[in-house]
């Protein structure tokens, strides 16, 4: 039972991991109805670029996450500006696959970067002065192993969603951003700046980013792999429901817990290694029952 | 030798509806089939045999068949690659278990193979579309290579899943000179896309894109939406099984099916999105230029450090490639959403038209 | 009124209908029928109900309550692929042409129920499947001709203008040689040139072909000229019904359109 409940939280607070990228897509999903397939080639130019900062230039904490904060509002106003502006108006499949590009390019880029500050493409480490340690006072009185670095990722996120929804629901930007996202004609009309406000967006979206990209690398290293442990997101997201923070949160949680639960359990029976793709069928069971994800809505389609 | 149609009136709807209404089209066909035929296997090299021209017809073909499902019946497929790995997989093992097995008759069931499993990942098609639908083939991508990995059966017990396919032998005749190899490939990928071109242009072509354009309207006027899909996921899943075996066995012989991943299926769809969606020819354009990309990325890349006299860092290439792909699509998608296949469409219709400007 | 045309029997009959979505009611207890060989006005105010009755009509929505009755046979849920088997066919009110389509594959589209070709004959273009290609695209020339669009076959018909799509979209309806004919405002957005010959072509279809028509318009002139009778919906509910004088003059009709003080 103890080990169950270990599998379990190790599980959640993976899956807390996954919520923290949904959330990028959430943000982006929901102001500009884009689906940024390189929202994992942010996380990884994120965390990149503070470990250069913190690591090859020896900025101090706060000094490379402003930095890196920086970068990634620039490569947000940028995406903004050269990739998505030209395409508004055109169909979401066309958006989709401009981001896939987008993904390439960023990858590309980061790499050269990589390359060029550290002279090769192994993992980085990344420390933020959390040791990856089981708490000692729930291993003595419940004999049960949870990392305490886990614990602050959880609590990171918590403070990241609430920040969130106090912008989305209590601020003025906030305001013109749910306007944006219900239809962008009508916000347009009474006087919502869009371009600005995408460019918000895409910067909150580098944000939560950076936040992921550091959490992720702390725990594995920074890598080109990073990109890929990202893709874990949208199956997140087909749980949650695109539209939905509550449900990239709510759909990260159940992804973490049943994939290692699932490798922990059946992994055994057919060979282990079905973390790769768990996620993925789960997603697509799900769609069959659901296609609107937990939290989203249903949308009834007008002739 | 102008590319005008004056003077050529069409006197039935038979002729109206060919395949290239225009004269000089269907000579430029002919053309081009017989440089492949004769003047190719005469001019070229082993290396471009291997590392270019039957690289390239495979993905032509794999792009096509992405083509069918994308760009035809507007489902969008991040999976092409290991439905190509179902066809590679299914081919070795009708050569290797059943006795006397004809390899066009292997490829051809590895193309159903492949369209089976392509119908069951697009099952889901029917409730969801646009990117939902392309995280349901995420599924089949990360699933099926996983499959065959583990199930030691699909690769005869090999270590890691590996299959090496057997040699081509046809009625007796074995290909196995590089330029017989493009010869056979050649004929297949040719004899494909001619019965691409006649599906497109015949009712279930107009099915796929009445789907893809506006499915209600499809719905309406009695067009099956759920069958019409279905269809498009197994005839394009047909063509990236047998381009697959072709990959196998004309290709690379020694094939691990994690191999076949992700990046290959993004680099079918960027064939596609570069060569044209909805287009066949875009699909053997966009072929072309993903193959042929890399190779000159990597001369001029030797060509620049050479002059400046640096050494070409490992692994620069294929970040310059990333670099590159990346930029491409997201210029093609601003500048020219249909490809080069639409480049060539208007080069052709200024033709016409030239010297007069309208 | 041509003396050809003869009015039969009861060939659609709508039968207290209701159809909500969530807790929004588009239709409430509605009845009218639809008699072979006439044409058959909807009319109401804006968000009275009049697409969503059309939708009840060929399967595109599926009501809570009531039935639809077609050719005697009641059904409650249809899919629209079958209604359109049965020989309903449609055009909408927001034109729903297939964009990335020439003019003549849109309206070749509207045969595809009638071709028995299978995938590997028309992979192959042989035999039956080139045969049923010619033999349709004869029939499509056909409506071609009788539109007047001949000069627009090839081209995209997302380059065309307002007024052609809508022809275009009437064609492909036409092609499918439907026995009940619905359109969603025909005549939507367009100057009084192109209504009139739109009339034409709704009046020569129904005596021409027979074709029984179900028509909502806005244009209440065009209405009374054209149409036999009219049903007049308001907020979802049936307000009248009836010949295009007594809707006229219905207390009832006006008070909809005009709006009333109570």
């Amino acid at each position: 039972m103890t080990f169950f409940l270990e599998v379990l939280i190790g599980g959640l607070l993976s899956g807390v991991m996954y919520s923290l990228v949904a959330l990028g897509f959430v943000l982006i999903y929901k102001a500009s109805g884009v689906f940024n397939f390189a929202q994992g080639a942010m996380v990884f130019i994120a965390a990149l670029a503070y470990v250069t900062l913190a690591e090859r230039f020896g900025l101090p904490f706060w000094a490379a996450f402003a930095l890196a904060l920086a970068v990634m509002v620039l490569i947000g106003i940028l995406t903004e500006r050269i990739v998505l502006r030209p395409l508004v108006n055109q169909p979401q499949i066309s958006l989709f696959m401009a981001t896939i590009g987008l993904a390439f390019f960023l990858e590309g880029i980061a790499q050269m970067v990589q390359l060029w500050a550290f002279n090769d493409l192994s993992p980085r480490p990344l420390t933020l002065g959390i040791q990856d340690q089981p708490i000692e006072w729930l291993m003595n009185e419940f004999d049960i192993l949870v990392s305490s670095f886990d614990l602050l990722a959880a609590a990171v996120a918590g403070v990241l969603v609430a920040a969130l929804a106090v912008f989305f629901n209590r601020t003025r930007i906030g305001r013109a951003l749910r306007a944006v996202a219900d239809d962008h004609q009508a916000a347009l009309s009474v006087g919502i700046p869009l371009k600005t406000i995408w460019g918000i967006v895409w910067s909150v979206a580098g944000f939560v980013a950076l936040v992921a990209g550091l959490l992720w690398g702390a725990r594995s290293g920074v890598q080109f792999a990073l990109t890929l442990v990202a893709l874990k997101a949208l199956p997140v997201l087909i749980l949650g429901g695109f539209e939905s923070i509550a449900g990239a949160i709510v759909g990260g949680l159940i992804i973490g817990a049943a994939e290692k639960l699932a490798e922990v359990y059946l992994g055994p029976f057919v060979g282990g290694g079905i973390e790769g793709w768990f996620a993925y069928v789960l997603a697509l069971l799900f769609l069959l029952v659901r296609p609107e994800g937990l939290f989203g809505e249903r949308h009834i389609d007008r002739v | 030798m102008l590319y005008r149609e004056a003077g050529q009136f069409k006197t039935s709807y038979a002729a109206d509806q060919q395949l290239l209404p225009i004269r000089q089209d269907r000579v430029a066909l002919i053309v081009l089939l017989a440089i492949a035929y004769l003047a190719v296997p005469v001019v070229a090299n082993d290396y471009w045999f291997n590392a270019i021209l039957i690289p390239f017809l495979v993905f032509a073909l794999a792009a096509l068949g992405l083509n069918i499902l994308t760009g035809y019946a507007g489902q969008l497929s991040l999976g092409s690659a290991a439905f190509m790995a179902v066809g590679a997989v299914a081919a070795y093992n009708f050569e290797l278990r059943v006795p006397g097995m004809p390899l066009l008759a292997s490829f051809a069931l590895a193309g159903l193979c492949a369209a089976a499993v392509g119908v069951l990942f697009g099952l889901p098609s029917l409730r969801i579309k646009g990117f939902y639908l392309a995280v349901a083939t995420l599924a089949a991508q990360f699933f099926i290579p996983w499959l065959l990995v583990k199930v030691g059966w699909f690769s005869n017990y090999s270590s890691s899943g590996v299959i090496t396919a057997q040699p081509m032998q046809i009625v007796g005749y074995v290909f196995e000179q590089p330029v017989e190899k493009y010869l056979l490939v050649l004929t297949v990928v040719a004899l494909m896309a001619l019965a691409a071109k006649n599906m497109v242009r015949s009712a279930v072509g107009r099915s796929w894109m009445a789907v893809r354009d506006m499915d209600v309207a499809a719905a309406v006027i009695g067009i099956p939406i759920m069958r019409t899909k279905l269809v498009a996921f197994a005839v394009s899943s047909f063509y990236c099984g047998v381009a697959g075996a072709l990959y196998a066995y004309a290709y690379v012989g020694t094939v691990q099916p994690e191999d076949l991943n992700l990046d290959m299926s993004f680099r079918i769809l960027f064939m596609i999105i570069i060569g044209g969606i909805g287009s066949i020819l875009g699909s053997f354009l966009g072929a072309a230029f993903i193959t042929l990309l890399p190779i000159f990325l990597e001369s001029a890349l030797h060509a620049i450090t050479q002059q400046f006299g640096l050494d070409l860092v490992p692994g620069m290439t294929s970040m310059v490639q990333l670099l590159v792909f990346g930029g491409l699509i997201i210029f093609f998608l601003i500048v020219e959403p249909n490809g080069l296949a639409r480049l060539w469409q208007i080069t052709k219709e200024k033709l016409r038209l030239w010297p007069f400007p309208h | 009124m041509s003396s050809a045309r003869s009015i039969g029997e009861v060939l659609l009959a709508v039968e207290n209908v209701s159809l909500a979505f969530g807790g929004v009611k588009a239709l409430t207890d509605v009845s009218f029928d639809v008699r072979q060989g006439e044409i058959r006005a909807i009319i109401g105010p804006n968000g009275a109900g009049k697409s969503s009755m059309l939708n009840v009509v060929n399967g595109v929505y599926h009501p809570q309550q009531g039935a639809v009755r077609y050719r005697g046979e009641a059904r409650r849920q249809v899919d629209p692929h079958r209604a359109a088997r049965q020989g309903i066919a449609r055009t909408f009110q927001n034109i729903a042409l297939f964009k990335g389509m020439s003019v003549l594959d849109n309206i070749m589209t509207g045969r595809n129920l009638k071709m028995r070709a299978g995938l590997l004959e028309q992979a192959l273009w042989l035999g039956r499947s080139r045969r049923e290609e010619l033999a349709h695209r004869e029939q499509v020339e056909h409506i071609i001709d009788f539109l007047q669009i001949e000069h627009i076959r090839k081209t995209p018909v997302g380059r065309l203008p307002y007024g052609l799509q809508k022809r275009v979209e009437l064609a492909r309806a036409l092609a499918a040689e439907p026995v009940l004919l619905l359109l969603d405002e025909p005549m939507a957005g367009m100057n009084v040139e192109e209504k009139q010959d739109m009339c034409r072509f709704i009046l020569d279809v129904n005596e021409e072909f027979g074709t029984t028509i179900v028509l909502i318009e806005h244009d209440m002139g065009v209405v009374m000229d054209i149409s036999d009778r009219i049903v007049v919906l308001e907020y979802g509910r049936k307000i009248a019904d009836g010949l295009p004088d007594e809707v006229r003059n219905d207390s009832k009709v006006i008070d909809a359109y005009l709006g009333v003080s109570h």
